[in-house]
């Protein structure tokens, strides 16, 4: 006859062995259903078209080391966080083109401009930009300079910036700038008119 | 969280400099920050009660662990190698039971040289000079001839090492001339270069002694009860005939002289507190009580001493501090120049062969001698192919006390050089009391920073090199506590490979070495 407390235990192991392993089954089918949202990048929001509207650029110039305003017109959606990424997105199309002053690596993209009051602007970049970016203290201080400063001429409101790589922090873009800091609008705004002039 | 979990004695200005929470403290845990317990213990104290007793055991175990003291970490060895054309140490490695160098390394400062591995014959070329080495082989061939080495001779990842004790025997053949090896202490040096030093007292005041040396002198000096202690990092002092000086004073009997490590050490006994002054562009030291003024220097521009040295005893009859507290430590103009990058931080890849690792370490050795030929102490923070952290370089520099650091970078696009301050990160931190948030460590200082560039650019452009001012968000210019830039040389034409030209190195530093001396003044004494 086996003893009772010895029934007892086996029984509740029983059925914790049974309970874990539902548990673990109903786990296992949720995680087969979860859509693979992060792999899939296509544009949940249409490309932004119709009807287009001034903004300033501000475009680096590799050969001389400056940075220029440059006025364009390109079609910008209603939505203050759209238009802050459509923004980047023109000044990144202008880089990546044949011609360009200050090019950057084949398919360097803006994944997302998250705007959170208040007043902090997250630009979330692919990795293609920050690992094949030119290092090189100018080279790196006339990218960041160009995306912050478009980015807070023309949205109004932004105090501070944070530049995250694939959705992550990253200690710097190639080796100098750092970026593991949210940038103060500012001294950006000051190192941009330093960058407007060769001296 | 940028708050420092530790307070910095006797840092410049009487910053107290907290550690960044982000760097491994010298015992290798993480550094914590701070967090009040406060409003946690009462809790704390009631759910403590149920705890079983088993888990309140192994708690007590854990503590009892952490609170064990870790053995002390053994300091690494140096190799302290003194020439004509620069001063600059090595680490030593230990292997089979002797002291090993590496001997490309210990030649490159001094020539042009260049090492081919091919296993297991290393053959290195220094200027004209050839020689071959053998894995495992205490034989070698310099220049056609044989040489006997006391150990074997170690081929590691391509890396020559030689034991330290064959230096006397091996170096001469390569530099055609004598060369000196303290083996014991780790001090070589090549040619004529120790500086000698003589001491007495002064025969109209036994409490005032002066040291006279060879050559200037820029020692750190401590100080505790019953000594003072001069320390030299940098310079080639060497033991006078005997090492023990007796003075047949009752205020200061004796000096001692020792070396360790490739530093050679002064120390005096003395009955009362002394205050150290320099003059004679540093070639003398006076030590005088502490209650007196010191003598006016003759060469201030020399004697400019940061404010961030602790005051001398302003009284000496009161209690001498406990044989715990920390020594007062009194510091002169001091550069620290940075090579950035290093080990696989390659850095920019200038060419297909230049790195900016090795160029960046090329102009900051080129920098350091003409610094240190203006009479500028200076620290390199990386003199070899190491891979060191920014909150290393950020804490080693603050740590030293300097006047001044300089972070070099190389760059193959535009032409000329660019120096760039700090661009301060947005912070909602601020300092709190004595505490600096190691983020913008760098605010109080900025101001000064920026009389620096513009000094070294005013010295640059008068060499007719292109020159721009610029602020960079390039750390650790701004966990800095002190005047700090960055210089990054780009070619003066479109060929990166014009930034190995030694010419060209020679002018930029010389720029640079000129606009840190002028400022040595302002520098030394708004600290």
């Amino acid at each position: 006859m086996l003893p009772r407390h010895f029934l007892i235990a086996v029984s509740v192991l029983l059925l914790s062995a049974l309970g874990i392993g539902l548990y673990a089954w109903r786990m296992r089918g949720g995680a087969a259903a979860t859509p693979v949202a992060s792999l899939d990048t296509r544009p949940v929001v249409p490309p932004a078209a119709g009807p287009t509207e001034p903004v300033t650029l501000f475009v680096a110039y590799d050969d001389v080391g400056i940075l220029q305003a440059q006025s364009a017109r390109i079609p910008l959606p209603s939505v203050r966080q759209q238009r802050a990424e459509e923004l980047l997105r023109a000044l990144i199309a202008l880089y990546l083109d044949k011609a360009s002053p200050h090019p950057l690596a084949p398919g360097s993209d803006i994944r997302s401009v998250y705007l959170v009051d208040p007043g902090l602007a997250v630009i979330d970049v692919n990795a293609a930009f920050a690992d094949g970016h030119r290092s090189g203290v100018l080279a790196e201080d006339l990218t960041v300079a160009s995306l912050i400063h478009t980015l807070s001429a023309n949205i109004p409101g932004i105090l501070k910036v944070k530049i995250l790589v694939e959705g992550k922090p990253r200690n710097t873009l190639a080796g100098h700038a750092d970026l593991s800091d949210f940038f103060d609008v500012n001294t950006v705004n000051q190192l941009t008119a330093q960058l407007q002039s060769t001296q | 969280m940028p708050w420092i979990s530790g307070q910095r004695r006797n840092s410049p200005a009487g910053i107290s400099l907290s550690w960044n929470s982000r760097s491994r403290s010298s015992l290798g845990r993480e550094a914590t920050p701070f967090v009040s317990p406060a409003g946690k213990c009462g809790a704390g104290q009631k759910n403590w009660n149920r705890v079983p007793l088993g888990t309140k055991l192994c708690s007590l175990a854990i503590l009892l662990w952490l609170a064990l003291p870790l053995p002390a970490a053994v300091p690494e060895k140096h190799l302290a190698i003194y020439s004509t054309a620069a001063n600059y140490s090595l680490p030593i490695m230990p292997r089979e039971g002797r002291d090993y160098v590496g001997l490309l390394e210990l030649l490159d400062p001094l020539g042009t040289v260049s090492a081919k591995s091919d296993p297991p014959r290393w053959r290195i070329h220094y200027n004209n000079v050839l020689g071959e080495f053998f894995q495992g082989s205490s034989r070698a061939r310099i220049q056609g001839r044989d040489a006997d080495l006391p150990g074997k001779f170690i081929l590691e990842n391509g890396r020559g090492l030689v034991p330290v004790s064959s230096l006397a025997s091996i170096l001469p053949r390569f530099l055609g001339g004598p060369v000196t090896v303290h083996e014991d202490s780790g001090r070589l040096f090549i040619g004529s270069v120790a500086t000698h030093f003589t001491a007495s007292v002064s025969p109209d005041d036994a409490s005032r002694l002066v040291f006279h040396f060879t050559s200037p002198v820029n020692p750190s000096i401590a100080t505790e009860p019953g000594k003072l202690r001069m320390t030299f990092l940098h310079e080639p002092v060497t033991a006078p005939a005997s090492p023990t000086l007796t003075f047949g004073s009752k205020i200061i009997p004796s000096s001692t002289y020792s070396e360790s490590n490739g530093t050679a050490q002064i120390t005096v006994n003395t009955t009362i507190p002394l205050f150290a002054s320099f003059s004679n562009d540093g070639r003398t030291v006076t030590l005088t009580p502490a209650k007196s003024q010191p003598p006016a220097p003759t060469t201030p521009a020399i004697t400019n001493i940061p404010a961030a040295q602790p005051a001398p005893p302003a009284n000496p009859a009161a209690p001498q501090p406990a044989a715990t507290s920390p020594p007062p430590v009194v510091h002169r103009y001091l550069a620290v120049v940075d090579a950035s990058h290093g080990g696989n931080d390659r850095g920019e890849a200038l060419s297909a062969t230049l790195a900016e690792k090795d160029i960046t370490l090329a102009f900051a050795r080129k920098l350091r001698q003409e610094l240190e030929s203006r009479g500028i102490s200076t620290i390199l923070l990386r003199d070899s192919d190491a891979d060191l952290s920014l909150d290393d370089r950020a804490s080693s520099a603050n740590a030293s006390h300097a006047a001044i650091y300089i972070v070099l970078h190389a760059a193959s696009s535009g032409h000329g050089v660019r120096l760039y301050t700090a661009m301060l990160p947005y912070s909602s931190e601020e300092d709190r009391g004595p505490f600096r948030a190691w983020t913008t460590a760098q605010s109080s200082q900025i101001s000064l920073s920026q009389t620096a560039v513009a000094n070294v650019a005013g010295e640059l452009r008068k060499l007719e090199i292109p020159v721009r001012i610029l602020t960079a968000p390039l750390r650790p210019l701004n966990n800095i506590v002190t005047a700090a830039i960055a210089v990054e040389v780009a070619p003066p034409a479109s060929d990166a490979a014009q930034l190995a030209a030694p010419d060209y190195q020679q002018l930029v530093t010389g720029g640079v070495a000129n606009g840190i001396a002028a400022l040595r003044s302002q520098l030394g004494t708004t600290q």
